[in-house]
């Protein structure tokens, strides 16, 4: 289900300083329009190249007009259905939609901390160099039990 | 208009002492242990100058860009010589041990971080909100796997990443085409190359030591749908081999490149069948409502496959050999019975828990293969009424999950029983100095996953900074011209710009070929002559013969590929870096005369197991100046011991190498 872009609602991210699908596109697929003069909807954007999308949805969940929807890939599924999400700070909102109008909603946790909080050595102890040429551990040391007995040379 | 311009880039030089290409997992990983050393080391008056470099956007970048629904390698109460027996029974018993091993001693302290940066794990009913590290009891859907709300898995250790190495350190929406080697030694790499895709910049960077992480490959073989479907595949769409190929091209070993991954999954979404399986206890059935795996076990008599199953446990390519069968013989599809599943755990449920339940089903898709929701939703599915397809996929090439093809590294010195060719320098060094590699760079050893590539990541991370500090009166110098360089790359650019305007339609042009039509024949020989999909996985001398002939035409063709602007560029040297990653899969699948992985590819005039003249590992080195491949057998050495409940095979002996 490759993404499309709605001409109603895309501002272009004028607001921003770059476009966010086409920053977070994985596979470089989200472009820009500036001046309408590839698909006559200047300052939108569109994909460049559906055939090629993963549909990740990183670039539906980062679009801040929400202006990004999926609609599945046409040479495999029946028309009229949507997966759309609703992406919080510390959840994920999904509505889904069937072909034949059965809806669905499911909401599910994304993270347990404050987004931008992680810490990557809060509390932890510093690494020690005289354990640099060590393989047993890692700076961190949360080393697991081993039980060197299963080695055939033990 | 500034002066530079499509086809005449400004070039940004920088030397750096520790390069890091990629920011996936196993690059992640490497960030956050680096800095770590990088700072003591500055304490003792050594200056190191870290940088990483990815393709995209850290934050969704990789394979885990959607996220994932299950950590699958945590050891927990499990020990590390299980995870390496598992490992090796699920690889046919050729595996480098030590490798293993050493990630999975490590492994749990990158989980335990996660948890701590803010990724949702699933605990037991009475421990939530108790941490794994307080003893929280997690919740398992196999011996190894266990389940977490993961939406934002990447998020989460990318922003923990990006803290630890700084933004200032982090070039992203660079794509590295190339690793030059050192001008006075053709074994030792000294510098990168690569472009920004969105403007007109080359990027070539000097340094001491740098980390290749760059991913599996994808759609090297034709896809099973090539419309508008064709983005889908299994393996994201943007790992192109490039791990592989640059290593390959840069002189270094190669091992195990026959080795494939074909996974099983849900039809046309490729839905990952692991959650439904092991959590959810699914059965799948034939066209028939046979179960065809106990139905076809026999088959595995024929070709001595059953030396490596133990009753009905067998690793993913043997299951999958079963499923083919079925396959073959007309007795598709193949069914797997989510309803009733669903309807025995629902049994003893309240309403509350079975709509949970029902939560539960559609977020293990929600969280890591979303079009699958797509398809259900568009064919009327609801998984607790009706039953889906599964099917063998096209093949991919990785290092992490399922499969075990990649480069040929050093292993961590400390482990007992280690022969020397298993180490001959720092950890995770491949066979050229100062070039390492993690994730699914790292050949014979699957089964890391995203929690091992991550613990990967560190590993190799420590070992650069030891390099570095080793080398530090060093000063790289490459063997050839930045002008040499930058011509090469943007020769697609100058091949275009030269002769668009002999044609009036732009795509059809004698003097070139566009990067999509690169990949359309790339794909069609590999799926026609390399046990693609089109010929149920199987092939032979002769059509690996015949493959040979073509694909070295498709190479003398890549200097004639065209790019009309950068995101073609981009398309261009990506599909470049499948060539040469398909080029090594069919030379190890053309030196291995036997089938070891029934299932994934079958060798149609080798059907056996031959573990007298095979049960050992296939290294590869390429010339990039010749086109040259040399292949040779390197001595299988075990190192845990077999215990009852693995197969006999594991304890036949290697084939000796002389
Ligand atoms: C569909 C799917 C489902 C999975 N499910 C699970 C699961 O449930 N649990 C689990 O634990 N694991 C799972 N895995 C496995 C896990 O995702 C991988 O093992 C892990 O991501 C590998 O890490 P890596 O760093 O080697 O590669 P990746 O994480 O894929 O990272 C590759 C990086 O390289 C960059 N890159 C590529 N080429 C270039 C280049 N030329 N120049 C610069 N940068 C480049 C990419 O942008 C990316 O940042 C799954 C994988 C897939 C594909
Ligand atoms: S689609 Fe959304 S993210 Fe993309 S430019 Fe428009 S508003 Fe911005
Ligand atoms: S869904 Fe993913 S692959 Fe497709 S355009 Fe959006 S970000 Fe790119």
């Amino acid at each position: 289900m490759p993404t499309y872009v709605r001409t109603d609602k895309c501002d272009g991210c004028e607001d921003q300083d770059k476009a966010a699908c086409m920053y977070i596109c994985p596979h470089d697929l989200m472009l820009l329009d500036k001046d309408g003069s590839k698909t006559g909807h200047a300052m939108k954007a569109f994909n460049q190249e559906p055939e090629q999308c993963w549909e990740c949805y990183a670039c539906v969940k980062i679009c801040p007009q929400q202006a990004i929807e999926c609609r599945h890939y046409a040479d495999v599924v029946p028309l009229g259905a949507s997966v759309q999400p609703l992406r919080g700070t510390d959840s994920i909102l999904w509505t889904i939609k069937f072909r034949n109008g059965i809806m669905k909603r499911f909401k599910f946790p994304i993270r347990t901390t404050p987004e931008g909080s992680a810490d990557p050595y809060g509390g932890e102890h510093e690494a020690d160099m005289d354990e640099l040429a060590d393989h047993s551990t890692l700076f961190t040391k949360g080393t697991h039990d081993c039980d060197m007995s299963q080695f055939l040379e033990s | 208009m500034s002066e530079y311009s499509f086809g005449n880039p400004e070039i940004i030089e920088e030397e750096v002492d520790i390069l890091i290409i990629g920011g996936g997992m196993a690059a992640c990983g490497a960030a956050f242990e680096v800095k770590r050393w990088v700072d003591k080391a500055r304490e003792q008056g050594i200056d190191l100058k870290v940088r990483l470099v990815d393709k995209a956007a850290m934050d969704r970048s990789g394979a885990v860009a959607q996220g994932l629904s299950a950590i699958n390698t945590y050891m927990g109460e499990n020990d590390p010589a299980d995870y390496v027996r598992y490992v090796r029974g699920d690889l046919m018993g050729i595996t480098r041990e030590d490798l293993v091993y050493d990630v999975g001693r490590h492994v749990d302290d990158s989980v335990h971080n996660f948890e701590k940066w803010g990724l949702p794990i699933w605990k037991q009913p009475g421990d939530e909100g108790k941490t794994l590290v307080e003893g929280g009891k997690c919740v398992r859907s196999g011996k190894w796997q266990i389940m977490i709300n993961g939406e934002s898995y990447k998020w989460v250790v990318a922003e923990a990443a990006k803290k630890a190495i700084g933004t200032e350190n982090i070039v992203e929406h660079v794509f590295i085409v190339r690793l030059e080697t050192d001008k006075n030694d053709p074994n030792r790499v000294a510098g990168a190359a690569g472009f920004s895709v969105r403007d007109n910049t080359l990027h070539v960077y000097k340094f001491k030591c740098c980390l290749l992480a760059a991913g599996g490959a994808v759609n090297v073989f034709r896809p099973r749908s090539v419309g508008e479907g064709m983005g889908r595949a299994w393996y994201p769409v943007w790992n192109a081999g490039s791990t592989y190929s640059m290593a390959a091209e840069c002189g270094a070993e190669l091992t195990l490149m026959e080795n494939r991954f074909v996974p099983a999954r849900f039809k046309d979404g490729y839905g990952p069948v692991g959650a439904w399986f092991l959590l959810f206890k699914a059965k799948s059935m034939n066209a028939f409502g046979e179960n065809y795996q106990e139905k076809n076990y026999e088959t595995l008599k024929d070709h001595g496959y059953d030396a490596y199953a133990m009753g009905m446990k067998m690793g993913t390519c043997l299951r999958n050999h079963l499923m083919m069968q079925e396959l073959k013989n007309g007795r598709g599809p193949i069914f797997i019975d989510t309803p009733t599943a669903m309807a025995n755990l629902a049994q003893n449920m309240t309403p509350e828990e079975i709509k949970h339940l029902e939560a539960e089903a559609w977020e293990d898709f929600l969280d890591m293969t979303i079009a699958q929701c797509g398809v259900w939703a568009g064919e009327n599915i609801e998984p607790d009424k009706q039953m889906s397809e599964i099917m063998p996929t096209e093949p991919y090439l990785l290092g992490s999950h399922a499969g075990c093809a990649g480069i040929w590294v050093s292993g961590p010195e400390d482990i007992p029983g280690m022969p020397d060719h298993y180490h001959w320098g720092y950890n995770r060094m491949t066979t050229i100095k100062g070039l390492f590699t993690a994730g699914d760079g790292v050949g014979a050893s699957g089964h890391k996953f995203s929690s091992g590539s991550h613990a990967e990541g560190r590993i190799a991370a420590k070992a650069l900074v030891k390099f570095a500090i080793d080398n530090k009166n060093w000063k790289p110098e490459m063997a050839r011209s930045v002008d040499e360089i930058t011509s090469e790359i943007y020769a697609p650019v100058k091949t275009f710009l030269e002769h668009k305007d002999y044609t009036t339609a732009i795509d059809v042009n004698p003097h070139y070929i566009t990067p999509k039509m690169f990949q359309a024949r790339l794909q069609k020989i590999m799926d026609e002559y390399v046990a693609g999909v089109s010929t149920l996985y199987q092939t032979n001398r002769t059509m690996l013969e015949v493959a040979e002939r073509k694909l070295e035409m498709l190479r003398e063709d890549s200097l004639k590929m065209r790019a009309k602007d950068l995101h073609e560029l981009l398309r261009a040297w990506e599909n470049y870096h499948r060539l040469i990653t398909a080029f090594a899969h069919m030379k190890h699948i053309q030196f291995r005369e036997e089938t070891r992985y029934p299932g994934y590819y079958y060798r149609a005039d080798y059907m056996k197991i031959d573990d007298e003249n095979w049960k050992c590992f296939t290294n590869s080195t390429f010339n990039r100046h010749t086109g040259e491949w040399k292949l040779r057998k390197v001595p299988y050495v075990q190192l845990i011991r077999k215990t009852d409940d693995e197969p006999e095979a594991m304890a036949r002996p290697p084939t000796q190498v002389s």
